[in-house]
């Protein structure tokens, strides 16, 4: 049980990073929907970086790279250009990902550097709590770290505010001195650089080594994972949780069952529709007014403005 | 705006995409010009060569004419590829249980193409008009388990006699493939190539000259007023829906009876995807795509060669694919920005 825990918290670590990342771009009104891609050639580089210099916090560092890179192709065409956003990130998926294939051919099977296990002392001696939260390495933390301040970030901070207020309403945050577009590019950027990273965890720690199907529609679930979470870091988290436990799951019934490990990689998408339709049902939308306190967290509306180019008058 | 120019930093756009991709060879150290050289050549350089480009070009063809329509109903069909293996699978079906001559069983498979596309395409449909779900994600979700399910089939109920092994299905029996024309001493892909050809003129004067055409798009442009107009418009983003999946599933026909010969677990080969790339590069319009689905499925078909002659990895083809593409939205957008830019004459202020 405590071993099972522990490995769902340390799958959902890297989704957590790349989930929470598209919220802040989102947040901020701009859909990065090439996270696909992004997690893809960032998980690639980030072998390959680590690989040449034998370091793995460098090839997080390149990774983040990428991710920031092709956020802010996204963010600048959107914004100078004003290109659709769905269509510049659907192209720079499928980009990415034949990119990461062509580049990485050669370093498929290669043995890389890995970030290494990090239990926190004394914190890890708690009995049951210290093993499944604090035994683990520094991107499990940095997930538990990213969903603490993104949540107070956003709802606790004057910038968090400001962020959804370009991305709710760009017009009255434009009026309040607000430049929208510097920020949106920003955000966006920041929101990339976190997908990197979350794509080196796949290349570095989770999965070791490149190949191509090291990060196979995990970028896809990330971002159905930022809808389910209806913009929430908390709930986003938790959505993050769900499916490691789903992957976990599905991982330790490959020996029971040999005959369903073909069908059970295809098994998260019928529920993430399911859980789509759930979050817009009129029956959880009457959740958030039965109990205000927890609107924020039971709400799934999009930001107002998200995937809209905002230009002053 | 001025049509010229925008058509200037297109051809720009295409040769600063030629030259990134020249750069990215010599970055892993191949020689470029002879790379290039043979995705012409492998595409291109024989008539069994351009026969075999011109069998791929059908189905691509087919899915780009279906999202013609789902674009023009402002509706993002990324389920396209799911749509293709229904269609695919629900031939297969028919090739294996029907018996009878060719020209009953292939018409057959045509029709039970457009059906396994069409209600794999109303499913996303109606997950986006009462379940509030959101095509892309309906749609891709649904790509999944279509996916999962031709793997499935593959591997266990219509698994080949005696072993079950990813490689596909037995083969059909030759009722069930479509018809060649042998020229040149070569199998010309008729049948493929007119369906293709077909649904570009059907697409065409949907959008041109119907009623339902014009007010398909008057729901893309501001699905809002055209509820107020009276447009009852889940209706009409159904039908879009059903039109784009039926195509697709024909889409998916032609990869069973026309290509494979059998149900293979990858039977869309990409082609839906590809196709959106290919719709986006042909700025939405139903003539444009029938020449640039030719020109990406001869890049598609050329760098499999790149693969067997010089071990490259074949997604070199995609790589290039999607930079011009991504350059050529770019240079639209550039255009757009700057109306009066010193690449023509400056017109009256």
């Amino acid at each position: 049980m405590e071993a099972t825990l522990n490995s769902i918290v340390a799958a959902a670590a890297p989704l957590i990073i790349a989930a929470l990342g598209e919220t802040i771009t989102e947040k901020s009104g701009i859909i990065n929907l090439s996270l696909e891609g992004s997690l893809r050639l960032s998980a690639m580089t980030a072998f390959v970086i680590a690989f040449w210099v034998g370091h793995a916090l460098v090839g997080f560092a390149a990774a983040a790279l990428v991710g920031a890179a092709i956020a802010a192709i996204i963010a600048y065409s959107s914004i100078s250009l004003k290109l659709n956003q769905i269509a510049v990130g659907f192209v720079l998926t499928l980009l990415a990902v034949d990119l990461a294939s062509f580049l990485g051919d050669s370093f498929v099977g290669e043995r890389g550097p890995r970030v290494p296990a990090l239990p926190i002392p004394f914190l890890s001696d708690i009995p049951f709590v210290g093993k499944v939260l604090f035994d683990h390495n520094l991107v499990v933390y940095a997930s538990f770290v990213a969903i603490g301040a993104t949540w107070w970030f956003f709802y606790h901070t004057r910038p968090g505010l400001i962020i959804q207020g370009i991305g709710e309403r760009p017009e009255a945050a434009f009026a309040r001195g607000i430049n929208v577009n510097k920020l949106r590019f920003w955000y966006t950027v920041l929101g990339g650089a976190m997908v990197g990273i979350a794509g080196a965890s796949y290349s570095l720690d989770v999965k070791l080594g490149w190949r191509e199907t090291l990060t196979l529609n995990l970028g896809w679930i990330a971002l159905a994972l930022v809808i389910f979470g209806g913009w929430h870091p908390l709930r986003v988290a938790l959505g993050a949780y769900l499916f490691g436990a789903l992957q976990v799951l599905a991982f330790q019934l490959q020996d029971v069952f040999p005959g369903v490990s073909q069908i059970l990689p295809v098994a998260p998408f019928p529920l993430m529709i399911l859980a789509l339709v759930v979050v817009h049902s009129a029956w959880f939308k009457r959740l958030g007014t039965r109990y205000p306190k927890l609107r924020n967290i039971l709400g799934s509306e999009a930001p107002a403005a998200l995937g809209t180019v905002f230009e002053r008058e | 705006m001025n049509l010229s120019r925008t058509a200037m930093a297109t051809v720009v756009a295409f040769i600063a995409a030629l030259g990134v991709g020249i750069l990215l060879l010599l970055a892993v150290g191949a020689p470029p010009f002879e790379t290039l050289g043979l995705l012409v050549e492998g595409s291109l350089g024989s008539a069994s060569k351009i026969s075999i480009t011109l069998l791929a070009w059908s189905p691509l063809v087919l899915a780009a004419a279906g999202l013609v329509v789902t674009f023009a109903a402002g509706l993002w069909n990324i389920g396209v590829e799911g749509q293709i293996i229904m269609g695919a699978i629900a031939a297969t079906w028919v090739a294996r249980t029907i018996e009878g001559p060719g020209w009953v069983v292939i018409p057959l498979t045509i029709v039970a193409g457009v059906v396994g596309g069409v209600v794999w395409a109303l499913l996303v449909g109606v997950l986006k008009t009462r379940g509030h779900v959101h095509e892309i994600f309906g749609g891709l979700g649904l790509d999944f388990v279509a996916a999962g399910l031709a793997t499935y089939l593959v591997i266990g109920p219509w698994s080949r006699t005696g072993v079950a092994s990813t490689s596909g299905t037995d083969i059909f029996p030759e009722e069930a493939w479509m018809p060649t024309i042998d020229a040149l001493g070569v199998e010309w892909p008729v049948i493929p190539v007119l369906l293709g050809i077909t649904s570009v003129v059907l697409v065409w004067l949907l959008l041109k000259g119907t009623l339902f055409g014009l007010r398909l798009k008057a729901v893309g442009n501001n699905a809002y007023s055209s509820y107020l107009m009276g447009i009852p418009t889940d209706r009409y983003i159904l039908g879009a829906f059903a039109i784009g999946g039926g195509l697709a599933g024909i889409a998916g026909t032609v990869q069973v009876t026309a290509f494979h010969h059998k149900l293979v677990p990858a039977v869309s080969g990409g082609y839906g995807f590809l196709a959106i790339l290919v719709v986006l590069l042909a700025g939405f319009s139903a003539v444009a795509i029938a020449p640039i689905a030719l020109f990406f499925v001869a890049i598609s078909v050329g760098s499999t060669q790149i693969d067997l002659r010089l071990g490259l990895d074949s997604a070199f083809g995609g790589v290039l694919q999607g930079i011009i593409v991504l350059f050529v939205l770019f240079a639209g957008g550039w255009a757009a920005k700057h109306p009066n830019s010193s690449l023509t004459p400056q017109e009256e202020p």
